[in-house]
Parts: C-alpha cells; structure tokens; sequence
C-alpha cells in the first residue's frame, strides 16, 4: 500500500473549519491513551478533564474567566499573524501591562480616588503597547526578526516582575513573599454578577471580540493586514506601508496583551506575585490558530483552552496528576492541529504506486 | 495519414488522445502524427489545450484515454526520465537554470554518467558550433542574455541526440535577430531528419518556419494544414474560432494638452542582487498619446514600472511628474490621487490577491480614486457594485464580484484588472504586459480600451515585450536597454529592424552590436 498527499490547487474551505474538530478528536484518543498509561481509567479522567469542570454552578463562570485574557490576547494576535507579524511574546506584554497598572494601583493605594481603576487600565494598555513597540522598532529599524525579539523580551518582562515583587514594591506586611500588598477597593476591578468572579476584563473580552471581527472584516486596516499578509507586492502596489502594519499589529497585539495582564492582577490575583500567568500569553498562540485567525473563532478557542486549565486543576485535585498534564494537553493539540491544517491544502491519497512524477 | 499510407510509419502519432480535468476536458480525442525531419506547429489560443498535449507527449502527464505510437510501436510514456530515453527532448519556455553557476554546471546537472560528465566542456562547444549556437560553457548564467540562456537549454537537449524536440514558445524573450538565428538552427536541426514540435501563437513565425500546422481550439483539432499556404489572418480564424476583430487603428493625432507624465533624469540603482540600475531615464507622455516602451526581458522594465508606481520611490520630487505634479517621492497612493493608475505586469499576487473576491480585488486598486473608504471602514458595497461594472464594460466571464480571482482564467484576471484601472478615468495609465499570455479574443478588447482611455485624452505608458502590439497600438516606442531609455520616436518613422538592433544594445545608425551577442 501506498499513501502520498496530493495537491488540492486550492484552499479546501471545509477542513479549514473541520481541522481543528478532528485535532480536538484526535487530542482527547491520545490523551485517553495517555490516562491509560498512567494507570489511570481513561473514560473517567476524560470526564474529570473535560466535563467536570463545568458540571457545577461555579464551574461555568470560571470557564470564561480563564477565557477572558486568552481571548483578548489572541484576538490581538490574529490580526498580526493576518499579516505575517509573528508576535510571540504577547506573554511578555502581558507582564508588563501587569507591572504598569499593578504599579499605578500601588501608588494610589488608600487614596480612595474612583480614578483609580481607569488610570490602572490606560497604564495597563500603554506598558503592553510599550514592550510590544521594542520588537516593531527593532523589525522595521534594523529588520530584526520580531519572533526573536518579542520572545526574549519576554524573560526580560518576568525578571523585571520579580525584581519588583521582591524588592520595591514588596508587601510590606507580608511577612516577606515576593508578591506585593492586595489592591485596594477602587484599583480592583469590580464583579460583573455577585457570587462568582466574573469581572470587568470578561465584558471587555466579549467586546474586543466584536471590535476585532469589525476591524477584520470592514475595515480598511484589516483589509491591509490581509492583503500584506496574503499578497505582499499587491499591498505595496496598492500603497499600503509595510512598516506601518508591522507596527500596527505589534502595538494592538501588545495593548490587548498589557489589558488582559491588567485584568488578572486587579481581578482574579488581586496583587503582584511572580505567578500572574498559567502561560496565557503562550497559551493565547494555540488559541488564535485554533479560532482561524478570526476574532469569533478566538472566542470558541479561548473557550477551549480555558477548559483545559480548568481541567488540569480538576485532575490535581481528584485524580492526583501533575500539573504539567495541562501543559501536555495544549502541545497534543497545538500538534495535530498544525498536522490537520495540511489537509486544508493537500488530499490523501491510498493506492498502489504514484503515478510518473512530475516534470523535472 | 499521408505517411501511414505510403507505409512508413510517422515518428509519432498519437490517436484518440483524452485527458479530463475537474471541470475542463482539455484535450478531447486528439489526433496528431508528427514525420521525421517536419517542423510541425501547435497552433492556438491560452487554453485551447495545447500544453496538456505536450506535457502528455513529455511524460509529464498520463493521458485518460489514447494510444502512442513511436515509431509505429505503442508506447507508454510514464516519466520525461523515458520520454528522453525514446529521444523526445524539450525547451520549455521557462528556464530551469541556476543563476549562480557557469554553462558546463547547469548542463552537468542533468546527467548522471560521470563518463558523459567528463568530456562535457568540449561536447558542450562542439554541439553548439555545429548548430550556430555560440555558447561558453565556462561563463556563469547570470552574465548571459535571455537569448544565451535559451541556448544552454537546446545544447542540453541535443546533448542527447533527440529524434524530436519540443519548444514551447521560443521566441517570446527573443529580439528579432535572436529568432532569426534560433530559426536557422531549427532548420538545421530538421534537414538532419530531427522532427521539431513548435508551439506558438505567433502567426508569422509559424508561417516561415513550418511545414505542417496542427491548430487546437477547445481541447479538439479543428484543422490541419500547410501554413506557408495559408494567410496569417486565415490561420488566426482558424485559431479563435470567429472573425478577427483588429483594433480600430488611430488616425494620426497632434498630441493634445502637453505632457501628462514626464519623467526628467530618474536615476535608480536596483536593491536585488541581479536586478538592473536604471540610467538617466527621461521621457514624458502626452494626453491622447501611447508610448510604447519595448525591450527584452530582464534590462530594467521591472525596476521602471515599481519606479513609476511609487512602489519604489525616485530620489528627487522632480523626477516624475503626473499632470504637473511632483510626485518622485511620493508613494502609490499619492500618486493615484494625483491621477496615475497602474497595471502590474505579474497578475497574481501583484495587480491582484488571488484568494480575495473580485469586489475586494476591485476595493484594492480603486478605493483611493473613487473614495470607499468612509471613517475608516470599507463600502463594501460600492466596491461590490464598481466589481460589477468592471465585469460588465470589460466583459468578464464569471460568476460575479463575489468570485475569486484565482478563479478566473488568465486572460479574463486581465480584463478585470485593466477595466479596473482604466474605469477610474485616470489622467496617465502605465500598463505593464498588456496583454501577456491572454488569448487573442481578449487581447483585441483590451488593445481597443487602451486606444478608446487614449482618445478620451489619458496618457497610456506601455511597457512591453511583444514588438507587434506596440506597433499596432502606440503612436511613439522607446526602447529601454540595460536600464537605459533609447529617445522616443514616431512609429511610423521605424522599421521593425531599427527596434530590434536597439532591444540588442546596438544602435541603428551604425549598426554596431555590443561584444557580448557574438562571442567567438
């Protein structure tokens, strides 16, 4: 028997949407076998991982909490990866966006000003938007490879965080943690339905959501971000600058970054702590791929992906996993989704031998 | 046929050829019998499935249905590896040669014999001296000319001694004294009793080279004949299937309002590695008026065009001009406000996006000149209904704005793409390769656009290789050599020839050729 890929000539629009069903499938028969082989039963660790999570009344609002930072990260990022802008280092804008408002809300600490929240937000946006610009001047200065850049950038964002939590801006009665004091009342965002931990950056989420798909799909930046991405000479022969996309997408994916980071530390985490992030920024990577670089596909992958974090807790706590199985659950898919994706382009074939090769 | 009935078999013959593609039949029950030492012609239009047929006849493709005979013997052609062992050789129109190595590598890199690869320099001189092919086997590729190169592609055919050699469009990078002599060569090649399959829908060429014509049209043979019999423009019938419609021809005018473009000493050096420097350019084109800007392949038409898009910026303001404006250092878009439209030479991927709608495609080269952008979102519907009346004046066969562009045939990309730029009643139009690789259909209607835009009182810039279109349709031709513009002059005061011996470097009036077309 014999299997070769051929060549669809173009893009299959149906496996552009079944790719990621069937990564899902195939993610959960190998995590299966992975339970297995733990020892432990597949069919229940499914359930525990997956279904669990979201069975009770608190587990549902949690799921779009977790999805909250993701999404808002990723949308940013598919409309740079729309143009070729591989901004990798969304976690390192994250952490920065983290230390700017973090700091604005340290400062104002106890004045009881309800300016507070606002400022931490726009001090939130312009750090991620600032640690994104670094990358973008270095790519459109010095053509540096923005994959590189943003990345490193990143270690350089959580050394920087735990300078801070360790040294100025350490609780002062914290009996010595490296994390910071709780913020008060007005620096911490407030909860959007009593009883759960809903806040204001899952709101935000959902309208970046609808912002990103306008952006996409009527306007005339996100008609340049694709036609660049799609069709480089057809974007300089329509005028469109290269170096202003470049920075476009950089600082929009660093501002929805520096945002989410904001809304972790002033909701969820309540302080700074060397630990803000389970990896959104990383995570966010899988979750703008999986939703097809479009802003409601982001949606249901963020959704996703949250489960997965979820899922990762429900497993420590009942079934005694390690953590690192979350991990492993978003490298299984992020895998066979890349795998699956090449079915959008190539059909395979089962047969005896290939016909005569092509011209030489 | 004629052979089987004297009772020698033809070299090849092939009968009953099928080859289906989803949703084209390309090659419909095709009969064709090639004798030894004829130079038969292929003659049709884009599409009419000529390619197919060669491909099938190189090995390259498998045919559905259909038998082959060599010789007389059935044969299966699985690979082009077996198609050469038969002694089937073939020049394709793109070269597949490494720039970076000399004439001996490129040709070495086919073969596989280390004995064969020893003796390859002075095998290499001695074919082509026998076939008036001067090459140098030490000289590196990226010093020859496109003429040069398409020597080093038949040496290496005949390095194999073929019973039949296939060339796909030989000429169309060639100047004029360059097909002259590939000419003699193919002659040569046929009175030693080689067969030649020559593709072209270059009517001329086929009438003084050929002794038998096989014309396809839609994937069928609709005739066969003796072209030096037949007229240029019965074979063209013949070819597109109804009557030719030759664009009507322009009565000579006084060129109108003064220049629209002028372009004062645009010096350019090129950022890519074998790119070419322009020089000292200077020209200007009046409204009403069609200059014709000629040349082979590869002297700087590429870096002129980018040049005058704005793609490239110019150094100085006042190196181009568009209705008086200094536009030098200003980029496409300012320059279409200012009045200048633009249609690439490269349709995809350049002039359009091949996986976007028509209506995006139409949204792309538009929005500036006819405003669809308002507080920064796309009137998509504007942009869909401009698509459509770019479809509807150029006669666009699709389904709609909603079609991609990657959809569309070649010629009609074409159509959409000038329309596009021609109905945004633009003060100068640089059209690049007006009507490269569409079919002749298209090719009359987009010649009549141009004279209709130039009449309405555009200036027209055409920057194009095909020697016969300029002089049709232009009323001045420049020609641009090494990144150097010849002066522009009327084109009823050149000849062919004079055109021919510029696009070669040489200049008319000594008839003095640059050392490098004539090695020793």
């Amino acid at each position: 028997m014999h299997i070769r890929l051929e060549p669809r000539g173009r893009r299959s629009t149906a496996w552009a949407y079944g790719s990621p069903l069937l990564a899902l499938v195939l993610t959960l028969g190998t995590a299966g076998v992975i339970f297995a082989l733990l020892g432990k039963d597949p069919f229940l660790s499914l359930y525990t991982f997956f279904v669990s999570p979201l069975a009770s009344a608190t587990g549902r609002p949690e799921l779009l909490v977790k999805a909250a930072p993701l999404v808002l990260i990723a949308v940013g990022l598919s409309l740079g990866f729309r143009a070729n802008v591989w901004n990798i280092g969304a976690e390192g804008q994250y952490t920065v966006g983290a230390i700017c408002g973090g700091g604005v809300g340290l400062a104002l600490y106890g004045d009881g000003n309800p300016l507070t929240l606002p400022a931490m937000i726009v001090a939130g946006l312009l750090g991620g938007m600032a640690w994104a610009a670094i990358p973008a001047f270095l790519r459109t200065r010095f053509n540096a490879n923005e994959i590189l850049t943003s990345l490193m950038l990143t270690y350089v964002a959580q050394q920087l965080l735990i300078y801070l939590v360790t040294g100025p801006w350490r609780d002062p009665e914290g009996y010595g943690f490296p994390q910071s004091r709780l913020f008060d009342e007005y620096s911490t965002s407030p909860v959007l339905i009593p009883g759960t931990r809903l806040h204001l950056g899952v709101l935000v989420s959902l309208i970046v959501v609808g912002l990103g798909w306008l952006v996409l799909a009527k306007s005339l930046i996100g008609f340049q971000l694709k036609v660049v991405g799609q069709a480089p000479r057809a974007a300089r022969y329509a005028g469109f600058s290269e170096r202003r996309l470049v920075w476009f997408s950089l600082l929009l994916g660093g501002a929805l970054a520096g945002l989410a980071g904001l809304f972790e530390v002033a909701g969820p985490v309540g302080q700074l702590t060397p630990s803000i992030s389970p990896g959104y920024g990383f995570t966010a990577i899988i979750v703008a791929f999986l939703g097809r670089l479009h802003p409601v596909g982001v949606l249901f992958g963020g959704l996703l992906l949250a489960l997965t974090y979820l899922g990762g807790e429900k497993a420590q706590i009942d079934l005694g996993m390690p953590n690192a199985v979350t991990g492993i659950f978003q490298g299984i898919l992020l895998f066979y989704l890349l795998a699956c994706d090449l079915l959008i382009l190539y059909r395979v074939r089962v047969g005896q031998r290939a016909p005569a090769a092509k011209a030489a | 046929m004629v052979a089987a009935a004297a009772g020698t078999a033809a070299l090849l013959q092939l009968t009953g050829i099928v080859k289906q593609f989803p949703g084209c039949l390309a090659n419909d029950r095709v009969d064709l019998a090639i004798q030894a030492g004829e130079v038969h012609a292929l003659l049709g239009e884009n599409g009419a499935g000529k390619s197919t047929l060669v491909k099938i006849i190189y090995g390259v493709l498998r045919p559905d249905q259909g038998e082959i005979r060599w010789r007389g013997e059935p044969v299966h052609i699985a690979s082009p590896a077996f198609a050469r062992r038969l002694g089937i050789g073939m020049v394709f129109q793109h070269f597949s040669l490494f720039e970076a190595l000399t004439v001996a590598e490129n040709i070495a890199l086919g073969i596989n014999d280390p004995a064969e690869r020893r003796d390859l320099k002075k095998r290499i001189v001695e074919v082509s001296q026998s076939y008036g092919l001067p090459l140098d086997p030490d000289r590196a590729v990226h010093d020859l000319s496109v003429g040069e190169r398409q020597r080093i592609e038949i040496v290496r055919c005949l390095l194999q001694n073929p019973q039949l050699l296939i060339m796909d469009e030989p000429t169309s990078v060639l100047t004029p004294q360059e097909v002259e002599r590939l000419f003699e060569t193919l002659r040569r090649l046929s009175q030693e009793g080689r067969a030649i399959l020559y593709i072209s829908h270059k009517l001329e060429e086929i009438r003084a080279l050929c002794e038998r014509a096989t014309i396809m049209r839609l994937g069928r043979v609709v005739a066969e004949c003796d072209p030096r019999q037949e007229t240029a423009r019965h074979l063209a019938e013949l070819m597109i299937g109804n009557e030719l419609r030759a664009p009507a021809h322009r009565a000579a005018k006084a060129a109108g309002k003064g220049a629209r473009l002028t372009v004062r000493g645009l010096s350019l050096r090129s950022d890519q590695q074998f790119g070419t420097d322009l020089k000292d350019i200077s020209f200007s084109v009046a409204g009403g008026e069609i200059l014709g800007i000629g040349g082979v392949a590869g002297n700087g038409q590429t870096e002129l065009t980018a040049a005058l898009s704005g793609e490239t910026l110019a150094e100085r303001a006042d190196s181009i001009q568009i209705d008086g404006k200094l536009v030098g250092l200003l980029g496409p878009g300012a320059r279409r406000v200012s009045g200048a439209t633009f249609v690439p030479e490269e349709r995809n991927g350049h002039g359009a996006v091949p996986a976007m709608t028509l209506a995006e495609n139409a949204f792309l080269g538009a929005f500036r000149r006819l405003r669809l952008v308002h507080t920064g979102l796309i009137a998509a519907g504007q942009a869909a209904a401009f698509a459509g009346k770019v479809i509807q004046s150029f006669d666009v066969r699709t389904t709609g704005p909603a079609a991609e562009a990657r959809s569309l045939s070649g010629g009609n990309l074409q159509k959409f793409i000038v329309g596009r730029e021609i109905l945004q009643a633009p003060g100068v139009l640089v059209i690049s390769q007006p009507t490269w690789g569409v079919d002749a259909g298209a090719a009359a209607a987009i010649y009549q656009a141009l004279l209709d835009l130039a009449d309405a009182g555009t200036a027209v810039l055409i920057i194009s290789q095909d020697l016969d279109e300029i002089f049709s349709i232009c009323d001045r031709i420049a020609v641009i050599y090494q990144g150097r513009l010849s002066e522009a002059r009327p084109v009823r005061s050149v000849t062919v020839e004079e055109i021919g011996l510029l696009m070669g470097g040489a200049h008319p009036e000594t008839g003095r050729e640059p050392s490098h077309a004539h090695p020793a």
